[in-house]
């Protein structure tokens, strides 16, 4: 057994010592591209160090959208500030001399301090021997509806911190939305085999976020992971060529973007009138009202990531009038 | 039989470290992209030997989600990110 | 010891040998073009091997079959990227490795 434990400890500290190189790396790089490279290699790596960790919910989470999404949406951000700055080259913006917009490299560290000193006043203060809520959970686990501890926290106990988190998606999305429409660029033709993979590769990735959906009541997945997969599909689609029917890109859109959050608050407000607490569900219907949340959370978390990769407002009906 | 599944692991995850050079070192931006597409093969292996190993099917699942995924950044890589023109030389 | 586990640690050795061999070409190989059949073929090799030699220990045939679906992936994968990044160097004038 000694020999096991050695291994797990090498395999550990090489895991550890290479995410901290690669972290450093990728900030001290002054390319962009190289730095979202590195990023794209650091998240693999962190979703092995989740794993190492005993926490396969997290690095399923981390596969999806460290590893699958977050390189390709930095990508197309990538892609979009090149576009950008060739394009003020081609307008001959002269550049004013002495008006230099200058970003003093001091202000983010003054901004940073006191952020830094109150986390470590937090996690100095916490109680030194904590016992975390991991009994409450066990023990009120047979109310929960679902029979993973991880899913029954997000979804039923713990409820309204998702809540929170699919708005500030949805809060993300209408940041990228206010900057401007989608850029209208001219693409080529994908060719045979982007079409082809595409057309294997998106049934499977929609058949998956399914599966993760499915199976997250009772083992490691859940909405999140499977919203991602169902992202990771649309930016498939997208990087293939296709685009949404401008008859579906206003109204259909917007509805599967909202999906998620406001059924969230619909149920909240009417468990709040039933139940006299928020998301609090009745036992017995607690594991069908989870199903029903996280099946409409997850597809405005598909919806809303490959509207992010779409880097802006699709063009709908009204703007061809 | 453990014990051969993590010394495979931390092999495979040492062959990940030496192509981490290749990152660094490019030269053209689609040679940094590859390297990473090979962590994304070996992290795959690393995923379904550690599933063995600790007799926690449910990382498969993982294991399967990067393999989904796979393709994603390199393909976004190809359509929207490689420059036209490539400022490293590729030839050593 | 029994029979299966000789016949999957072979396998699995064997694997990581392909792998060591994808690492290897990966650093040694002159230009893109050749860095790619190290990436895309001793890797997806050496995974496959990998994939067979747990598919031997798998506890049921749905997780045999998981394993497989996981290997026809990055294949999949591995041959298209292969192709598209080929395809998108010869457009951009990366020259082909002559001796």
């Amino acid at each position: 057994m000694e020999a096991v434990i050695l291994l797990q400890w090498t395999f550990d500290t090489f895991l550890g010592l290479g995410l901290l190189w690669l972290a450093w790396r990728a900030l001290a790089c002054p390319d962009l591209f190289r730095a979202i490279v590195l990023f794209v290699a650091f998240g693999l790596l962190l979703a092995m160090a989740w794993v190492s960790l005993d926490a396969p919910d997290v690095a399923l989470a981390e596969a999806a959208i460290g590893a699958g999404l977050t390189g390709a949406l930095l990508l197309a951000a990538l892609a979009r500030l090149r576009s950008s700055e060739t394009n003020v080259e081609v307008a001959g913006q002269p550049e004013k001399k002495g008006l230099k917009v200058r970003n003093p490299q001091w202000l983010p560290v003054v901004v940073l301090l006191p952020v830094a000193a109150g986390l470590g006043y937090v996690v100095l203060s916490l109680p030194p021997d904590a016992v975390g809520l991991s009994a409450q959970v066990a023990a009120n686990l047979e109310t929960g509806g679902v029979s993973n501890p991880v899913t029954a926290v997000l979804l039923n106990f713990r409820g309204y911190d998702t809540l929170l988190e699919m708005v500030v998606l949805l809060l993300a999305l209408l940041g990228v939305w206010s900057l401007g429409g989608a850029a209208l660029r001219r693409e080529d033709a994908p060719g045979l085999v982007l079409d082809t993979l595409s057309r294997l590769l998106a049934p499977v990735l929609i058949l998956v976020a399914g599966y993760l959906l499915w199976v997250g009541a009772h083992a490691p997945g859940g909405a999140f992971q499977a919203g991602s997969v169902l992202g990771a599909a649309g930016v498939l689609l997208l990087l293939a060529g296709w685009r949404l029917h401008a008859g579906l890109a206003a109204l259909p859109l917007r509805l599967a973007l909202v999906a998620g959050s406001g059924i969230f608050l619909a149920m909240a407000v009417f468990t709040l009138l039933m139940e006299g607490q928020l998301l609090k569900y009745p036992p017995a219907q607690a594991g069908i009202l989870i199903l029903v949340l996280e099946t409409a959370a997850t597809v405005s978390i598909g919806v809303t990531l490959a509207a992010l990769f779409l880097g802006g407002r699709p063009p709908n009906k009204q703007d061809h009038r | 039989m453990q014990i051969l599944y993590l010394v495979l692991a931390l092999f495979l995850l040492l062959n990940l470290g030496a192509g981490m050079w290749r990152v660094l070192r490019g030269p053209t931006a689609a040679d940094r992209m590859l390297a990473t597409q090979l962590f994304g093969t070996t992290a795959v292996a690393v995923l379904l030997l550690l599933a063995q190993a600790y007799g926690n099917p449910p990382l498969r699942d993982v294991a399967l989600v990067f393999a989904l995924l796979a393709a994603v950044t390199a393909v976004a890589f190809v359509r929207r990110a490689w420059p036209d023109q490539e400022t490293g030389h590729d030839s050593e | 010891m029994i029979l299966s586990d000789y016949l999957s640690a072979a396998l699995l050795i064997a694997g990581a040998v392909f792998f060591l061999a994808g690492t290897l070409g990966l650093l040694r190989f002159p230009d893109v073009y050749t860095r790619l059949h190290a990436l895309t073929k001793a890797d997806n090799v050496g995974l496959g091997l990998m994939v067979v030699g747990l598919a031997v220990q798998a506890e049921s045939w749905a997780a045999a079959g998981k394993l497989l679906l996981i290997w026809l992936l990055i294949l999949l994968a591995g041959a298209s990227v292969a192709h598209l990044v080929a395809g998108g160097a010869l457009q951009r004038g990366i020259l082909p490795w002559k001796r």
